[in-house]
């Protein structure tokens, strides 16, 4: 789950983090009184959406005035933001924030990530601020440091001052980076982030290290825990499908194809959408029904699929272990005669009771194209929206 | 011979009195698996279906020999049912269990590194050895006995790898599902090594992936160290950059974890790349008509 810059900082300023202050704002009014409530002459007006690159594409202004800062989030609110990371499409900015101008002397960058291969977090930092670090990555590696933090030990004091010398900070910064990478760790495991991201972290004119700008995102896992992150969840930034699906613990993400796709178990899924690719159609969705799915689960997945109005045609593939066949064909045929079934379907089945499953998809006089296996389910489905087209 | 599991593996379920656990303990029993033991804290004394259930771990290891143990507990409970088998000194820890917290793995990693345990999973089907020892979901009837190994980071797509080949009729040494997490107890390549060492496995598929660089590391093992023939699958190459594919590890974040590049680390490797999920078991069929 991602949060917004604004949520990032006030979840690290409670844990130390030394941020900017500000003040989010939803209508252009409240703006303005943000800006006078912080009582300085300048202040920075930032689109808040779920996406990078907001200053390159616009989202970000420095105002000198309660009017100016009005006007901005004027401009803002209510419109899309076409980032490099929001597609085409952009995101509608429903949230402005309003925070503190600094001076800025040097960008630096500090992430803490869960390091796969050393099965840690560890802390990423680099002296080319206000980059990607993807980019720097990809073409100066050296300028990235890496230092995996023991689960036992923590953030030592030498780890984070080994990476305060190699970002060549001075005298109090050394300190001040320490504490402030420290109560980000803290930060990072009280919350069960899965990535912290300052970048920049700043050097400021007076020489305070502090975050100018800050992304959170939490492991999904480990929500259960957290009830008061759970709350910072922005429903307006996810896909309406997809918080549909969320409610039947269903795992959906949409996608750009016309062939709409039902699963169990994602990595049969994500290969469902191989097979429909190669066999000529884009996928329309992943969906996996997980392994425990009943009857209900089903038909809600169904629908889920067919409100889609791109969707010319549903594949079904199921290999049963623990789902059995007969649960599903039964929430199949009850989604099907609650939403009119008026688009081909292509249903492979295998595994647990697979016999009793086809009887009763045969039974229910839906009419259903049965697949013999993956590759063949595949043909048919591309075939059947191939002869739609031309009707 | 085979990997991990055979005839003699003596198992103990935790979370036995659970729905998940009660059926898959019997189901596993039913394919003939020593299922010996159960452990539920405060349900020690107590039986399912004659299956002596304990409240420690420990307790139940050395009143049955257990050497071998399966997790269904819930995520919240799973990771200490993890740290108890490993503190207990269980040989083989298998955690089914899906959604754990990656921050918990991170420290039953770290504990896992000064024991003698081997860890498989979580959010993962278990182990089978056809004919002798099934543990965890994995429906037993598609297995068929023989001597190509899988390894796999998903559930249902590895039955549907095995389906393949039994319909071929090649059977399989052992089956791994080492799951779909960011963080997990054994990789491809602790896997890899065991069939390397099995005189018994004469040929391996490895199902991958998007996210992270697992099969990447894989790749460059079998390249310098694995010996026999080995057919590969790449799962998610359609799937669209920053977006987590159900598993909690299948992302492709920052530019890493995308299909291609896995896909040509394999190939680089010598490992023979299905590009259609469809296509495993008759690739691993040419290949071994091509050996023989």
């Amino acid at each position: 789950m991602n949060i917004h810059e604004f949520q990032a900082k006030q979840v690290l300023g409670r844990f130390g983090v030394p941020v900017p202050k500000g003040q989010a704002a939803t209508t252009p009014d409240a703006a303005a009184a943000a800006f006078t409530a912080l009582g300085q002459p300048k202040a920075v007006v930032k689109a808040q959406i779920h996406a990078g690159g907001r200053g390159k594409a616009g989202g970000v202004k420095l105002v000198s005035s309660a009017q100016e800062a009005r006007d901005f989030a004027a401009r803002l609110l209510g419109k899309p933001l076409v980032t490099h990371q929001t597609g085409p499409q952009g995101r509608i900015v429903n949230r402005i924030y309003v925070e503190e101008a600094s001076q800025i002397a040097r960008e630096l960058y500090l992430g803490l990530v869960v390091d796969r291969k050393a099965a840690s977090v560890s802390l990423i930092a680099s002296s080319e601020g206000g980059m990607e670090i993807e980019e720097v990555a990809a073409n100066t590696p050296e300028k990235v440091l890496t230092e995996p933090i023991d689960p036992l030990i923590g953030l030592a004091g030498f780890q984070a001052r080994k990476i305060a010398f190699a970002l060549e900070l001075k005298d109090k910064q050394i300190g001040q980076f320490a504490n402030l990478a420290a109560a980000l760790y803290k930060a990072f495991l009280e919350t069960d982030a899965s990535l912290i991201e300052i970048n920049p972290l700043v050097v400021t004119a007076d020489g305070r290290v502090i975050c100018l700008d800050a992304k959170m995102s939490f492991d999904d896992n480990g929500l259960f825990r957290h009830p008061e992150i759970r709350e910072l969840r922005d429903p307006t930034e996810e896909d309406p499908a997809e918080i549909e699906a969320s409610k039947y613990d269903l795992n959906y993400v949409h996608l750009d194809g016309n062939i709409g796709c039902m699963v169990n178990g994602a990595g049969l899924a994500m290969a469902t959408m191989d097979i429909v690719k190669l066999s000529g159609a884009e996928p329309a969705n992943f969906l996996d029904v997980g392994g425990g799915a009943n009857a209900e689960k089903v038909a809600a997945a169904f629908r889920i699929l067919l409100a889609d109005d791109r969707v010319k045609a549903v594949l079904i593939n199921i290999f049963g272990g623990i789902m059995r066949c007969d649960v599903l064909a039964e929430g199949v045929v009850e989604a099907a005669r609650q939403v009119k079934l008026n688009i081909p379907l292509v249903v492979r089945m295998e595994g647990t009771n697979v016999d009793r499953g086809k009887q009763i998809l045969k039974d229910s006089g839906i009419k259903v194209i049965t697949g013999n296996d993956m590759a063949d389910a595949a043909r048919r489905v591309v075939d059947a929206i191939g002869q739609g087209a031309s009707r | 011979m085979s990997i991990l599991v055979d005839k003699n593996t003596r198992v103990l379920t935790q979370g036995i009195t659970g729905a998940t656990g009660q059926f898959h303990t019997r189901t596993c029993r039913e394919y003939g698996t020593q299922m010996v033991a159960g452990v539920v804290p405060g349900k020690g004394g107590t039986d399912f279906e004659g299956i002596p259930i304990f409240d420690t771990v420990d307790k139940a290891r050395r009143e049955t020999g257990a050497n071998a143990t399966v997790i269904y507990v819930p995520p919240a409970f799973a990771a200490d049912a993890m740290l108890e088998a490993i503190a207990a000194g269980i040989e083989l820890v298998i955690c089914i269990t899906e959604g754990v917290p990656v921050l918990d793995m991170v420290r039953v990693k770290h504990y896992l590194r000064n024991s003698r345990s081997r860890l498989i999973g979580p959010n993962c089907p278990g182990v089978i050895t056809p004919g002798q020892c099934k543990i965890g979901i994995m429906p037993g009837y598609i297995h068929k006995p023989g001597h190509v190994g899988v390894v796999s980071r998903s559930g249902t797509l590895t039955y549907e790898a095995v389906h393949q080949l039994t319909q071929l009729g090649i059977g399989q040494s052992s089956c791994v599902g080492i799951g779909g997490d960011p963080i997990v107890g054994s990789s491809h390549i602790d896997v890899l090594e065991l069939f390397n060492q099995d005189p018994d496995t004469h040929a391996v598929i490895l199902i991958g992936e998007i996210g992270g660089s697992a099969e990447e590391e894989a790749a460059a093992y079998v390249k310098q160290y694995f010996k026999k023939p080995v057919v590969a699958f790449i799962a998610g190459q359609t799937a669209p950059k920053g977006r987590r594919m159900g598993h909690a590890g299948a992302i492709i974040a920052g530019g890493r974890g995308g299909a291609a590049d896995k896909i040509a680390a394999l190939e680089a490797a010598g490992i023979t790349v299905a590009m259609s999920p469809a296509d495993l078991g008759s690739t691993m069929k040419r290949l071994l008509d091509k050996a023989a």
